[in-house]
């Protein structure tokens, strides 16, 4: 396992139940704030089409994909049904000093 | 042996359909029979990506083959549906065999309206809705072309926009005074002409076409103004009509389509019908009929049809919902706007903005959002379901930016 935490946001540039995009190293992350104030990481772009997730609207637990509204769970992944059908890749995230941390591979 | 269930139409919505039923378990026949040789693809990509794509495009499946061979769901391509036995229960397809069923449904989809005239079946002319159309089409539209475009709704604008990006000139000509007459607010339409003008595109309303005539490698367009146009290609793009002949004969209920209950049932218990070519009753606007168009429409119809077909039982609820991409810039609509009589507009970031259509008594009926790709996609979607709520959300509060269109789900 790799310890390489990469800052991603301050924890309030996400507001409650809500997501934003996030770009490190060629790639494209989505950065979650539960209405908990939990925070949580997948990979920014939906495995129907590559479509931004963070364009999407985020309700208790589940992504929903702004295009076709392909719904899954950020905090496992999980796809929760047609149109899509493949579970997004999620990352360790963490809070330290206001800073939202993602562990990314 | 009991004839299972058996699906003519192999589109989004007869795809859809085979395999929600195998998702809720069924484990009888299922049989998806249609007219195309490909497996089921999506139609959205071939006025867009299709067009314009550097590499050699391939269709946007479905599901590819494995998946309807793992799920047992029996796909007959290249195969016709001919006629219905309702009384027996059974189809007859072109290969003359005699196909029994218990439930049948009717995903035919819809065609594009032809122009009522011969020199509109030559070689110069085109319609796109399949995606053999839109192979020809995308061979013919390159840099040097000039190709007039009948008809400035969402089809003949997306393929004006994607032939400018394959670098041709184009003509589009609009019988009404403006694009885009048909459910998007004038103040949106105006944005999307001179977005189309800005590149070059000459829009050409109130102009119909008076005759078609051969040219020298290419056509003729003569208006009714007099005036001539010559291309190289026309395409003809004024609208579709629902497939619903086989439905007809069959002595099923027709109107604007194929008539169905909000249940999707036909006038025959055991025939449905779904997607482009049914209208159907929708209770949140009093249960008025109509008949969509959009591929949300024919992947939750799909969906319900098939629920519905093993007794479910649901009515249909979803709001209509549909998007457009022309350039950088999509439209997304959901609702009715012609239920409303007054506008709401809110703006967002980078020049974004939602037009709000509120009835008289101030219900939320619709919401038409423009902006570059998906910024105005969550609140459209949070509209959707004020609008599925029948909420009567605070004007001015809709129109403040700062108002989080999602508090007021709450309310
Ligand atoms: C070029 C284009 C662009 C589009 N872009 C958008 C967009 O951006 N946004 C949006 O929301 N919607 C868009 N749409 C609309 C969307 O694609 C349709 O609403 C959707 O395809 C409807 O699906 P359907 O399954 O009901 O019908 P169809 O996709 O038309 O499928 C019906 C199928 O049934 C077959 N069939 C008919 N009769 C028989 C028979 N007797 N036997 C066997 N087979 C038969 C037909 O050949 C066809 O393959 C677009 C459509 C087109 C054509
Ligand atoms: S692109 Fe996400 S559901 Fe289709």
């Amino acid at each position: 396992m790799s310890s390489n935490w990469i800052e991603a946001c301050a924890a309030d540039a996400i507001e409650q139940e809500d997501v934003i995009r996030f770009d490190h190293g060629g790639r494209t992350f989505a950065i979650y704030r539960s209405a908990e104030d939990d925070y949580f990481a997948t990979d920014g772009l939906c495995t129907h089409e590559q479509v931004h997730l963070a364009d999407g609207l985020v309700m208790d637990d589940i992504i929903e994909c702004p295009m076709h509204n392909g719904r899954f769970n950020y905090r496992t992944g999980e796809a929760k049904g047609a149109p899509v059908c493949v579970n997004l890749q999620t990352y360790p995230v963490k809070v330290e000093a206001g800073k939202v941390l993602v562990q990314l591979d | 042996m009991p004839g299972g269930m058996a699906i003519v139409g192999a589109g989004q919505c007869g795809a859809r359909a085979a395999l929600t039923l195998r998702e809720h378990g069924y484990d009888g026949s299922v049989t998806l029979i249609g007219d195309e040789l490909h497996l089921p693809y999506e139609r959205p990509p071939l006025s867009k990506d299709v067009m314009v794509s550097e590499a050699e495009p391939v269709p946007r499946f479905v599901a590819d083959r494995q998946v309807f061979a793992d799920r047992s769901i029996q796909y007959l391509t290249g195969t016709r549906a001919i006629a219905i036995d309702p009384a027996a229960r059974s189809i007859r397809l072109t290969d003359d065999r005699t196909l029994p069923y218990d439930k049948l449904l009717l995903a035919t989809g819809a065609a594009p309206r032809r122009l009522p005239l011969p020199a509109a079946d030559g070689s110069r002319c085109a319609y796109l809705r399949t995606y053999d159309d839109a192979l020809r089409i995308r061979g013919a539209i390159g840099a040097g072309a000039h190709v007039a475009i009948l008809g400035g709704g969402f089809i003949g604008l997306e393929l004006a926009a994607s032939v400018r990006k394959r670098g041709a000139r184009v003509t589009v000509i609009e019988t009404l005074p403006r694009i885009l007459t048909r459910g998007v607010p004038e103040e949106i339409a105006r944005i999307i002409d001179a977005r189309h003008r800005s590149e070059g595109v000459d829009l050409a309303c109130g102009k119909a076409v008076a005759a078609l005539r051969d040219a020298a490698g290419g056509v003729e367009v003569v208006l009714t103004d007099g005036s001539v146009i010559i291309a190289d290609l026309l395409l003809i793009s004024i609208g579709a009509v629902p497939v619903a002949g086989l439905a007809e004969e069959a002595g099923l209920a027709i109107e604007n389509g194929i008539a169905v209950d909000a249940h999707l049932r036909t006038s025959d218990p055991d025939i449905y019908a779904a997607g482009d070519c049914c209208s159907f009753p929708l209770a949140i606007y009093g249960g008025r009929r109509v008949r969509l168009e959009c591929w949300r429409n024919a992947q939750d119809q799909g969906t319900l049809a098939a629920r519905n077909m093993l007794g479910a039982g649901e009515s249909a609820s979803s709001v209509p919902w549909l998007w457009t991409d022309q350039y950088e810039l999509r439209l997304q609509i959901a609702g009715l706007p012609d239920e409303g009589k007054r506008l709401v507009r809110r703006d967002l970031q980078d020049g974004a903005f939602i037009l709000f259509h509120l009835a008289d008594d101030g219900r939320l009926v619709a919401a038409s959002g423009l902006g570059t790709g998906n910024a105005v996609a969550k609140d459209v979607r949070v509209a959707e379901m004020l609008i599925a709520r029948r909420a009567k959300p605070d004007p001015a509060a809709l129109a403040r930016p700062e108002t989080k269109l999602k508090s007021l789900l709450a309310a």
